[in-house]
């Protein structure tokens, strides 16, 4: 196990690699014209500082020249400037990063609860009325797109209603915490202001339910699927048979048992997650990684896309193998085969 | 009859499962029991209702289907019972190991951790320690070598034949009165049949216990069972003491399982084996069930169930059941 692990870190710095040059090129192939973000329309026409603008940004060198630059600079943990916000792109990214990652990990604890539940539910009341319900719920969630419902919720809960608050994370009238770690939950903990934790939890509900529930439709699926087969099994009879309760048959048994493939879909659903989020981020003001690509890709931000794609790419990367991990630790036939 | 009641008793149990808006009775009202470190041996081919019925005498059939009649352990009904008492009864004085043990196992939960959890059930008070060195004299007590290590491991690092030791120790772990045992060797690898039976009987012998043993190969209950049911088609067609049932078998069917036993003496070129097959759940034939594929049936036994014929505590259900040995007194 420990031989696999290190095969697999061995790898990730090609992979790495494949996906820098990968946002590299692709970049280039686009059609916009970087110079349009950098240069205001009325100097266009100045031939002087259009030349003055590429020289500086390193637009007047070859695709070779640049691609080289940009790696020799990312290994130093440089990635360029952002043509907008004209500060160091890592640093842009490093602020924002946390406030995604806060997100998506608050979508994927609501997305696995309500779908593992949802999935023991349907398939221990199989073809009941229960099941029916949590079948449809679950194809609402991975049917219905992400800004639509956002969009829906927030004027139901916050607009309407007034029982959710409206974007952003935190009360506009609040002061924000000093940045530890990014993460606002744990920042207002680590402020010891539990006032502004609670709302920092309330403004997370619904960007979290907004981007879980679709995951949540996945995972109950699978899990709904895998239940009924693990149920049917004798061992279950033996559980029974030794006197367990519905309960511990259902959770320690059974749920156990689906535990290896539902890790996987909880993992893999990260990527869904990590797309999501740029759609719940602008919808939601958010200020993560998503709201930063999308500015990013309608100023023709190149630095700014790049760095994105990269850390996006690595985050991918690393959750893929931390599934894989799970995966041969949750399973004690691969894990001592 | 007796002053104290029989440990199990079942009478007139029924199991029916629905389809297509009728109901089918896989068991048709078996009544047997078992008494105190008593063993009885059911026999029958597959099919015949032998674990659904006793799976369904414990409140564990399968969903939907619909049970009726009366087993009582101990003198306490059991149909209708709440299932918390149910629970509380399962595993602790009324235990049941199965056919497969590799399928019966939890594949993500260690040796350790399934026997414990047997003992742990029924004694929520035991300490951690005190269960796990339960769990550790079960496995010895099943004669599996080295139960310090094999604790730690999973079903899949066992064999068939250790696998089914480790069932037979979770069975035992309360000390039941009752141990159903679901043909407990079919599954197994001829080698070890011989084995687990030796277990099986030893446990028995040593911890007093009642003993219903399910099989599909009379020859197995030869050495093994006090007395015999032979079921067919979801009925007890006869039932006797293992001597008096293997010298004067008063079924056709019981015949037929005797002679289809291999023996190891003869010199049987071929193992004989009866013709036909059971009918099908829900396709029953008119009057006796075994007619098709009975050598001795006569007109009567095409349109007339026959009755459950007695002499002394050997029954069997049909029109000529003694016919012979009658005639011969
Ligand atoms: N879940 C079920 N649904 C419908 N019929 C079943 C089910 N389980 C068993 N049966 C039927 O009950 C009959 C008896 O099965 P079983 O008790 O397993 O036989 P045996 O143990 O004697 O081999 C069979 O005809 C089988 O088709
Ligand atoms: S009743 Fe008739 S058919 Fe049935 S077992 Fe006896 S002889 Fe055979
Ligand atoms: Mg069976």
């Amino acid at each position: 196990m420990i031989r696999y692990i290190l095969r697999r870190l061995i790898a990730m710095p090609f992979l790495v690699l494949g996906i820098v040059t990968l946002a590299f090129l692709l970049t280039s192939v686009t059609k916009g014209d970087p110079l349009t973000a950098i240069v205001s329309d009325r100097q266009m026409n100045n031939p002087e500082v259009v030349a003055a603008a590429k020289a500086r940004w390193g637009l007047d060198r070859s695709l070779p020249e640049r691609y080289a630059i940009y790696v020799g600079n990312l290994v130093q943990g440089d990635m360029g400037t952002s043509f907008i916000t004209r500060r160091p792109v890592a640093q842009d990214v490093m602020f924002r990063l946390p406030a995604t990652m806060e997100l998506v990990t608050a979508a994927m604890i609501v997305g696995a609860t309500i779908g593992i539940s949802l999935g023991v539910l349907a398939a221990y009341f199989r073809n009941t009325v229960i099941d029916h319900t949590a079948r449809l719920f679950a194809l609402f969630g991975s049917s219905i797109p992400v800004f639509w419902l956002g969009l829906a919720l927030l004027y139901v809960f916050s607009v309407q209603w007034g029982v959710l608050p409206g974007p952003g994370r935190l009360d506009a009238r609040a002061t924000p915490p000093t940045t530890i770690t990014g993460f606002m939950t744990i920042d207002t903990l680590l402020a010891g202001d539990i006032r502004l934790f609670l709302d920092a939890v309330w403004h997370l509900i619904l960007p979290a339910f907004v981007l879980g529930w679709a995951v949540a439709g996945t995972i109950s699926r699978l899990v709904r699927a895998n239940m009924l087969e693990i149920l049917s099994r004798d061992f279950i009879l033996t559980a029974r048979a030794k006197g367990a309760g519905e309960f511990r048959v259902v959770i320690r048994h059974a749920l156990r048992n689906t535990l290896v493939p539902t890790l996987t879909v909880i993992g893999y659903s990260f990527a869904y997650l990590l797309t999501g989020a740029v759609l719940t981020e602008t919808i939601f003001s958010w200020p993560g990684m998503g709201s930063y690509a999308v500015e990013a890709a309608r100023g023709l931000d190149f630095p700014a896309i790049i760095g994105v794609t990269i850390v996006g790419g690595i985050i991918f990367l690393v959750v893929n193998l931390l599934t894989d991990i799970a995966y041969v630790i949750a399973n004690p036939r691969v894990r001592l085969g | 009859m007796n002053a104290h009641p029989p440990l199990f008793e079942v009478r007139d149990l029924r199991v029916a499962f629905g389809r297509n808006g009728t109901f089918a009775e896989a068991v048709r009202g078996i009544s047997l029991h078992v008494d105190h470190g008593e063993v009885l041996g059911i026999v029958g081919e597959s099919g015949s209702g032998k674990s659904v019925g006793m799976l369904a005498a414990l409140g564990l059939q399968p969903e939907g289907a619909r049970v009726s009649g009366s087993v009582r352990f101990k003198g306490r009904e059991l149909v209708g019972l709440p299932r918390r008492d149910l629970r509380e009864l399962r595993g602790s004085r009324i235990a049941m190991i199965f056919q497969d043990p590799l399928s019966s196992l939890n594949p993500v939960m260690t040796i350790g951790a399934q026997i414990s959890e047997a003992v742990h059930l029924h004694n929520p008070d035991l300490s951690r320690r005190a269960v796990i060195d339960r769990a550790r004299d079960l496995l010895a007590l099943v004669a599996i070598p080295q139960p310090d290590r094999r604790l730690h491991q999973y079903p899949h690092e066992f064999s068939g034949g250790m696998r089914q030791r480790v069932m037979i120790a979770m069975a035992v772990a309360n000390d039941p009165d009752l141990l159903i045992a679901d043909e407990p060797t079919t599954a197994l690898d001829v080698t070890v049949q011989a084995q687990i039976m030796d277990v099986l009987a030893d446990l028995q012998a040593r911890l007093k216990l009642g003993l219903v043993l399910i099989t599909h190969d009379l020859g197995v209950l030869a050495g093994h069972a006090d007395r015999v049911a032979v079921v067919y088609a979801g009925e007890v067609v006869e039932q006797a003491g293992v001597d008096d049932l293997f010298a004067r078998p008063g079924h056709p069917y019981t015949r037929g399982l005797i002679a289809s036993i291999p023996d190891m003496t003869a010199q049987k070129d071929r193992l004989f084996s009866i013709e036909g097959t059971p009918p099908a759940l829900g396709r029953l034939p008119a009057g006796c069930a075994f007619n098709p594929r009975c050598v001795n049936a006569q007109e009567i036994c095409r349109h007339q169930a026959p009755p459950t014929l007695r002499r002394g505590d050997h029954s069997a259900a049909c029109h000529f059941a003694f016919a012979g040995t009658e005639s011969a007194a």
